[in-house]
């Protein structure tokens, strides 16, 4: 669906009214995860490996069924076998069938009259286990002796001689590499290290299920996408897709750490043996074992450049470390890694390496952060060496409209440079630095999607009107779309209610992912819109007795036009829906699309960072986000996804990470020390929007969601890097790290 | 489990020392809850003493002040006397967990909870603080140094606790002060800390030093701090104070920070602990 020809001059898009869950979220009536109940429910609990890698001899249930109170266990024999091998991979993952494959791995599921009564009988479940020797780090997964995780799996797609545990390669790029790198001045080869973090929400899993004796259920579970929630479930229990309604809580966070299933089949399994309904919500020490985190990377980067700061040539060999299942996570990263410039010669390449940690969920731009952040700390590099400015540089060599991307596709209308030169031109890059500091750029790239998506518009008789959409609201969408359905109609914000409905009340919508949904679900709230104006004007034609195309729809009226203009009075949509039982009946608009044109999307993040050269602590002393946003519906939520990446990112950058022992076991599983930052770590987050048009919206509006997680990781290792006058290549770049480096 | 909330210091020295099971004490509960929830203990009697007479109260004695065992660190910060006498005690308290956890958070808890960095502990023992113990012997006193014997192991006897801790009166021209690294700037646990207290004459030549490292030992150590007596605090006397700390400092690698890390850091945190008692101690430099 294309940008309107028509300019026009939008009267609520832009504005920042009040955001519709604002209220219930900080009275506490807001309903999340958790605070679902049903009458005779039971508390489900969860056993999970106290191993890395284990083959399961048996597991004998047995006393823990026959403790008072307990109403039901199950294991992997539960459940249906799934219908392809990812869908298996996700219930494998839910609960394991014959192996163990990381330390918090579920091995069989309680439900009992009370939660004292479910951990007791965890302990009664006897699980006889056969250690293994366990892998997590990825030179030693893709070493030939390595233990293998899935030694009867075929990984048919990869090349002759690929390590067992490799569950996935990948290759881009074009032109000649090695003659690019013969006409650079300078070359800088960096091999970077990252550690893997967790999307860090602060609800955590989850759910009540319940299922009748005729097979129906109902969950109600924190998810970023029920459809697809619904479709996992069924498979796994093996029902039917229209047995089964799933109802999205209000989210506590997701960040692409809930567009799968963890809990979920567990609670309906139970509820189903247990003919009760079931909740599970996991501890936080669950969260961190069994749910989440987003891949570690080791990355070598090897780049060209002229002295007049040309890149002649790039070159990146990325290693993802995805868990203890196959992911496909390295081949966004080698597209994203040069994706923000213009390139005669580059090329990607990589693998995706299993091992003996809990499963790669997705994370806000999952495999670009990872990607990107080496591609900018090298680029850094070389300015310093050549002198050159940081922003002059990514300006010569930028990606624009027409540029071939170096992942393939041709990109269209793109923001990069307006954003480059929106930094370049701002007071912060400018502001004189003090001993100890230093600052550090960095660009970031997300492809953004659009996907399938539902909606549907009603009007109500008092001229109010209820919006139905598909996807749970984790940053303001309903918000935005209210907006967008009120500017098209031409009604107040107020009138307007927006609510994420179940899988029975609409048709199917793609998770919440990609940053789509303000630009998929927009559009076709757009369209639902334009489609419920059609049936009005209708509606007045029949009223005024002339032809439907002599109506039009102009400020929330339906007015005659061409030679009828000015004949009759216009008629208000509320005037319209009052009669609408003697016009015909109900009106109603819905679209269903599966929406593509989502339009790229790029940011350049500034970061001014002291080091405290004798301990090696950081502070973030300033930060600036500059991104495109195409079109920014409400903009404060637009600045909320830009601060909220940035700091993510800075706690990636900075201090968080998945700690493993030598047993293999997690040694960091709570907020304690696995350190997300805290407010006092951080200064206020600036941001700057910029409006470059998506060609592919109505409106012009592109995802902005996960872009701000892009950059941080670069622009940071740069500030600190700067401050200390040597080059940070592994995060997180915790004091300690930093100390060795500054001693040297 | 049991739970009790006895009314006098007699009926719960009884209660602890007849349990046959494990029994723990509830001041503020701020690491024994968390404790329980994690699985990590399951006591089978929990007594709380926050009912005892006196266990809220800071009292003036001898120049120095009594702190009830169950005064949190909230209340502590708001009283104008202890603040003025060991503003590295309370500073040390202050910075335990959050602003909830500080409305119950108590230093004879930290004390007892007995980890090498607990905040408060370095302060407290450099301070050269007083545990006074209830037990079934009767009432003993002790150095607040010599309470924790190990990680998660006191040298309380079965059936004993702290009901007060004395904070000691001190001289003119002596403060204190307590700094701790962590990564973040708050609600972290220290990696290294280092709490100091000094005294100057009139002329601002330090009298006497004490320097206790926390977070980098099995339990606080003793820093030899006798390079600063006789100083004005050159530099040169702290680089040789944080040399000595760092030599005294046997940590481990952690999660939290390595061996280098933390030899390191004690010591520039001695240093810069140092430079703040004087600065309060009002000491010409």
């Amino acid at each position: 669906m294309a940008l309107d020809t028509e300019k026009r001059e939008f009267k609520i898009l832009g504005t920042r009214p009040l955001r519709p869950d604002g209220v219930d979220k900080v009275t506490g009536r807001a309903l999340y995860g958790a605070d679902m109940s049903a009458p005779g429910m039971l508390t489900g609990k969860i056993l999970r490996s106290p191993h890395a890698h284990a083959r399961i001899i048996s597991i004998d249930t047995s006393a823990a069924e026959a403790l008072q109170g307990v109403k039901a266990v199950v294991t992997a024999n539960d459940f249906a076998k799934a219908s392809n091998s990812f869908m298996q991979d996700g219930l494998d993952n839910c609960m394991a069938r014959g192996k163990v494959l990381y330390h918090g791995h579920a091995v069989a599921g309680v439900a009992a009259v009370s939660e004292a009564i479910a951990k007791q009988a965890l302990k009664l479940i006897a699980v006889e286990y056969e250690v293994l020797p366990h892998v997590t780090e990825i030179l030693d997964a893709i070493k030939p002796d390595a233990p293998v995780l899935h030694p009867d799996r075929n990984f048919k797609r990869l090349p002759e001689g690929t390590a067992a545990n490799i569950s996935h390669t990948t290759d881009f790029g074009h032109g000649d590499v090695e003659a690019g790198f013969a006409a650079a001045d300078l070359i800088v080869e960096r091999t970077f290290k990252t550690e893997a973090t967790h999307q860090g929400y602060i609800e955590p899993h989850a759910c009540l299920a319940s299922m009748g004796p005729d097979g129906k259920a109902d969950l109600w579970c924190c998810t970023q996408g029920h459809y697809n929630v619904r479709g996992m479930c069924a498979d796994y229990l093996g029902m039917n897709i229209s047995q089964l309604r799933v109802t999205a809580s209000e989210i506590g966070g997701g960040f692409g750490g809930k567009t799968t299933v963890f809990i979920e089949p567990v609670a309906l399994a139970l509820s189903r043996k247990a003919g009760k309904p079931v909740k599970i919500v996991m501890t936080r020490d669950e969260v961190f074992k069994a749910s989440g985190p987003t891949l570690s990377s080791l990355t070598d980067v090897k780049i060209g450049m002229t002295k007049d700061g040309k890149i002649t040539a790039g070159y990146a060999m990325l290693r993802y470390q995805c868990g203890a299942f196959p992911s496909g996570t390295i081949d966004l990263g080698a597209m994203s890694a040069f994706a923000a410039y213009d390139l005669d010669a580059v090329h990607t390449e990589g693998f995706n390496v299993m091992t003996n940690r809990p499963r790669e969920a997705a994370y806000r731009a999952p495999g670009a952060p990872t990607a990107v952040y080496p591609v900018e700390a090298v680029v850094d590099e070389l300015c310093l060496e050549l002198g050159l400015d940081p922003i002059d540089v990514r300006l010569l060599n930028a990606a624009d409209e027409g540029t071939k991307a170096s992942y393939g596709p041709t990109f269209e209308a793109i923001g990069l440079k307006a954003t480059l030169e929106a930094a370049k031109a701002h007071p912060h890059y400018s502001a004189p630095l003090g001993p100890n500091q230093g600052r550090g750029v960095s660009a970031g790239f997300w492809f953004n999607f659009g996907g399938n998506t539902s909606v549907s518009l009603s009007l109500n008789d008092d001229g109010t009107v209820a919006v139905t959409e598909g996807n749970p609201d984790i940053g303001g969408s309903r918000a935005s779309i209210s907006m967008m359905a009120a500017e098209e109609l031409g009604i107040p914000y107020e009138n307007i209610r927006t609510i994420v409905a179940d899988t029975n009340s609409l048709g199917f919508n793609d998770v919440t992912d990609g940053s789509r949904v303000t630009f998929a679900v927009g559009l076709a709230t757009i369209e639902a819109a334009r489609a419920a104006i059609k049936i009005m004007c209708t509606r007045v034609a029949k009223i005024w007795d002339i032809d439907p195309e002599a109506v039009t729809w102009e400020d929330g009226y339906a007015k005659p036009a061409g030679e009828n203009a000015g004949k009759y009075d216009p008629m208000s949509l509320a005037e319209i829906a009052a009669i609408a039982n003697k016009t015909g009946g109900p009106i109603a608009g819905h679209h269903e699309v599966n929406a593509d044109g989502a339009g790229v999307s790029f940011g350049v993040h500034l970061a001014d960072i002291e080091v405290d050269p004798e301990t090696g602590f950081t502070k973030v002393l300033r930060y600036t986000v500059f991104q495109d946003a195409g079109k920014a519906v409400h903009p404060s939520y637009v600045e909320g996804q830009m601060q909220g990446g940035a700091v993510q990112g800075i706690g990636w950058a900075l201090n968080e990470e998945y700690i493993y022992g030598e047993d293999g076991r997690l040694q960091n599983a709570g907020f304690l020390d696995y350190r997300i930052p805290v407010a006092s770590d951080l200064p206020p987050i600036d941001t700057v929007i910029l409006e470059i048009p998506n060609p592919g919206h109505p409106y012009g509006v592109r995802g902005v969601g996960e872009t701000p997680i892009v950059p941080p990781l670069a622009a940071v290792s740069n500030g600190v890097s700067r401050a200390i006058g040597k080059r940070m290549s592994a995060l997180p770049m915790s004091p300690p790290k930093i100390l060795k480096v500054i001693k040297g | 489990m049991r739970f009790e909330a006895p009314k006098t210091t007699e009926l719960a020295v009884a209660l602890l020392a007849q349990e046959t099971g494990t029994a723990r004490v509830l001041a503020g509960g701020t690491d024994l809850l968390v404790q329980m929830k994690m699985d990590m203990i399951t006591p089978d009697l929990v007594v709380d003493i926050k009912h005892i007479d006196g266990m809220h109260d800071i009292t003036p004695e001898d120049g120095g002040f009594r702190i009830g065992a169950a005064v949190s660190g909230a209340a502590l910060g708001e009283h104008a006397g202890v603040c003025a006498l060991w503003p590295g005690v309370v500073e040390a308290l202050e910075l335990i967990g959050s602003t909830q956890v500080q409305g119950r958070a108590t230093m004879a808890g930290n004390l007892c909870n007995a980890s090498p960095a607990g905040d408060s502990v370095p302060a407290m023992a450099a301070a050269g603080a007083v545990a006074r113990i209830a037990g079934p012997d009767g009432t003993r006193d002790c150095p607040v140094a010599d309470v924790p014997v190990g990680p998660g192991k006191t040298s309380l006897a079965k059936g004993e606790f702290i009901t007060s801790i004395l904070l000691p009166s001190r001289p003119d021209n002596a403060s204190d002060a307590y700094l701790r690294f962590i990564p973040r700037t708050e609600m972290d646990i220290a990696v290294a800390s280092a709490g100091v207290s000094l005294e100057f004459d009139a002329a601002g030549t330090c009298t006497a030093a004490a320097v206790i490292l926390g977070a980098v030992g099995p339990t606080i150590l003793t820093a030899d701090a006798s390079c600063l007596v006789g100083t004005k605090l050159e530099d040169a006397a702290l680089e040789k104070l944080a040399a000595c700390c760092s030599a005294t400092a046997t940590p481990i690698d952690d999660k939290r920070g390595t061996t280098e890390f933390r030899k390191d850091v004690v010591g520039v945190l001695a240093k810069r602990a140092a430079k703040i008692a004087q600065t309060r101690a009002g000491a010409k430099s």
